[in-house]
């Protein structure tokens, strides 16, 4: 492993975070229709208070002198204070980060699980009609909005089978005797959104493991498989496959935007209490810190984990270039 | 002036292989039935089908289907059916428009950066990389909730946020491109840079842009009806993301009006379906890597 390979990589990442930090930034002070600017400048409010919201944003500085301000605010975890709940906006964030992990959790096992197979069986019978039905079926899974599908999931088997609970974490105001009885409330609650987020982010796994078994398949040692005999099945599945699930690593990565627009959409339709659920409140309540803080720490999550499947992809696959 | 013939033969008999390829791939088939199929609803429909967003009435609310309003009514009473032909236009507008900005923005970024190379390529493809990362649903929902949702602006939002893709496609393309002799022939006659961008290099990405293009629009249906599901769109325009937000506040769907929801999904799935078949298998055509497969 080529320490200069990571730095490069670690350099880079900064660099987007920097983007990010600036789009924040430059969205919330520097556009017009400003949310902090037209609350400071509210006719309503004490000239006193007015005084010390400029004095925390700085409205009446130069942008240079905001921006670098801003950024220091940001390295002291200093996120602002949520309009909403009148609390800081990072306590607000941490209150919901469990609900989604653990959604997130579950929806990703499933949908690598699920896309893994469909494309694996894709791949293998290629041009067959088995490979159209599940190729069919991978873009078919892309073309369904996430909070659609939770709708139907919801109609037929809540409203008309009741076999799983309409929405949110827990039964509401329901106290649990034993933790063993807590767990399997949440389980009982967490099986719809799962299964819709999961299937939301399915399809680009699919297609991506048929692409990337395909590829592999073309190579001469599985030529050389082949000619020694070796079953059709074992060639795709212990020749072929272990190489095949390198680029999964990335894939997974790069899918995080997608994961986190099916969370956002999964927790809106079944009132999960989580952080893409916080993004619809806040967006309804127009609460403008929350929003540009969950922006964040979002975009920071999602360049992390696309950092660490860079390094991962160099460590797993020796042919990548330390250039 | 025999050049120029010969490369129009050429055109013609390339365009004559693509055709006869793209008819042997039955999902671009299907795929480009049902663009047509909501192209002409969208154009014609509302000519012949008449509807009234504005047209309240409390007298027929979350009505099911029936001889008067073929797929039921919705919480104020307005037809459904009516709403879903006016929304195929948003939907039809604000996808191919939105991808107009895209691959505008994707094409000139992915261009210059090839073409030009150095320094200037990799701040461009540096920025490029940094934006392909962000998680593009937020962004969105924030730009459309700070600047206003007006069509216009779901548009440019749409637009100026799905161009990534196309520019790394294209700046790859030009790299390929910009090593071929005819490139070469064109610099050693004098011909300038932006000459040879536009009239050599562009016409070479094009094919790939194209097929990308479709998928870029793909994109951009499903996520203005997010937006609009999400409260972000514009609510004086009927769109199927509207129909389907009303169906889930005004609880519809407990009480089991799946008339209200389930038509409407189904034709953003169609369509998106449509595009996406059409783009998968012109992909498929055009991309000499996937073909030889």
């Amino acid at each position: 492993m080529n320490i200069n390979y990571i730095l490069k990589k670690l350099f880079h990442s900064m660099i987007t975070v920097l983007i990010v930090i600036t789009i924040n930034f430059f969205l919330f002070r520097v556009m017009p229709g400003d949310p902090f600017a037209m609350i400071a400048k509210a006719g309503n409010l004490s000239a006193e208070y007015k005084e010390s919201l400029s004095a925390l944003y700085g409205f009446d500085e130069a942008y240079h002198i905001q921006y670098l301000k801003y950024i220091k605010q940001l390295l002291t975890f200093d996120f602002g204070l949520s309009f909403k709940y009148r609390k800081p906006v990072l306590e607000v964030l941490g209150n919901r980060l469990m609900a989604t992990l653990l959604l997130a959790f579950f929806a990703q096992i499933f949908a690598i699980v699920a896309g893994a197979v469909i494309g694996t069986i894709s791949a293998a019978f290629r041009g067959k009609k088995i490979d159209v039905f599940a190729l069919g079926f991978a873009l078919l899974v892309y073309a369904i909005p996430a909070f659609w599908l939770g709708i139907v999931l919801v109609l037929f088997f809540s409203v008309k089978l009741g076999a799983f609970p309409l929405n949110g974490m827990v039964v509401a105001g329901l106290t649990h005797p034993t933790t063993w009885a807590y767990v399997m409330d949440v389980a009982r609650h967490l099986f719809l959104p799962v299964f819709t987020m999961g299937m939301a982010i399915m399809g680009g796994y699919a297609i991506i493991m048929r692409g990337s078994l395909l590829d592999v398949l073309t190579e001469d040692y599985i030529t050389t498989a082949r000619a020694k005999g070796f079953k059709r099945r074992d060639i795709v599945i212990h020749h072929a496959l272990p190489n095949a699930l390198l680029p999964m690593v990335t894939v997974i990565a790069i899918n995080m935007g997608f994961m986190i627009s099916g969370a956002i959409q999964t927790e809106t339709v079944f009132s999960w209490p989580g952080i893409g659920r916080l993004v619809y409140e806040a967006l309804m309540a127009r609460d403008y810190p929350v929003l540009q803080g969950a922006f964040l720490v979002i975009s920071i999550t999602v360049i992390l984990a696309n950092l660490i499947a860079d390094i991962l992809y160099g460590y797993l696959d020796p042919r990548i270039k330390y250039d | 002036m025999t050049y120029n013939r010969e490369n129009f033969e050429l055109k013609k008999k390339n365009i004559n292989r693509f055709i006869t390829l793209f008819k042997g791939n039955s999902m671009g088939v299907i795929g480009f039935y049902i663009i047509v199929f909501f192209l002409v609803v969208a154009v014609f429909g509302p000519m012949i089908y008449q509807y009234n967003p504005q047209d309240f009435n409390s007298a027929h609310m979350i009505e099911a289907p029936s001889k008067q309003f073929i797929l039921g009514t919705d919480d104020m009473g307005r037809d459904i059916l009516g709403a879903l032909i006016y929304g195929s236009r948003v939907s039809l507008l604000i996808g191919i428009f939105a991808t107009l900005i895209s691959v505008f923005i994707g094409t000139l970024i992915g261009l210059v950066s090839g073409f030009i190379g150095g320094r200037l390529d990799s701040v461009l493809m540096r920025f490029t990389d940094g934006f392909m990362v962000l998680p593009k649903l937020p962004l969105i929902m924030i730009l459309a909730a700070l600047l206003g949702s007006s069509t216009r602006n779901i548009i440019v939002v749409l637009g100026l946020t799905s161009w990534t893709g196309t520019a790394r496609l294209v700046r790859s393309q030009t790299l390929s491109v910009k090593q071929r002799a005819f490139v070469e022939r064109a610099f050693a006659v004098g011909a300038g840079r932006v000459y040879i961008m536009l009239k050599h290099v562009l016409p070479n990405v094009f094919p790939l842009v194209f097929s990308n293009t479709i998928l870029v629009t793909a994109t951009a249906i499903l996520t203005e009806t997010t937006l609009s599901f999400l409260g972000l769109g514009n609510p004086m325009v009927p769109s199927w993301g509207q129909i389907l937000r009303g169906a889930f506040t005004s609880g519809a769907v407990s009480i089991g009006a799946w008339w209200y929801f389930i038509p409407a999904g189904l034709a953003v799935i169609v369509l998106v379906l449509g595009f996406t078949f059409l783009g998968y298998s012109f992909d498929e055509i055009l991309n000499p890597k996937l073909r030889s497969r």
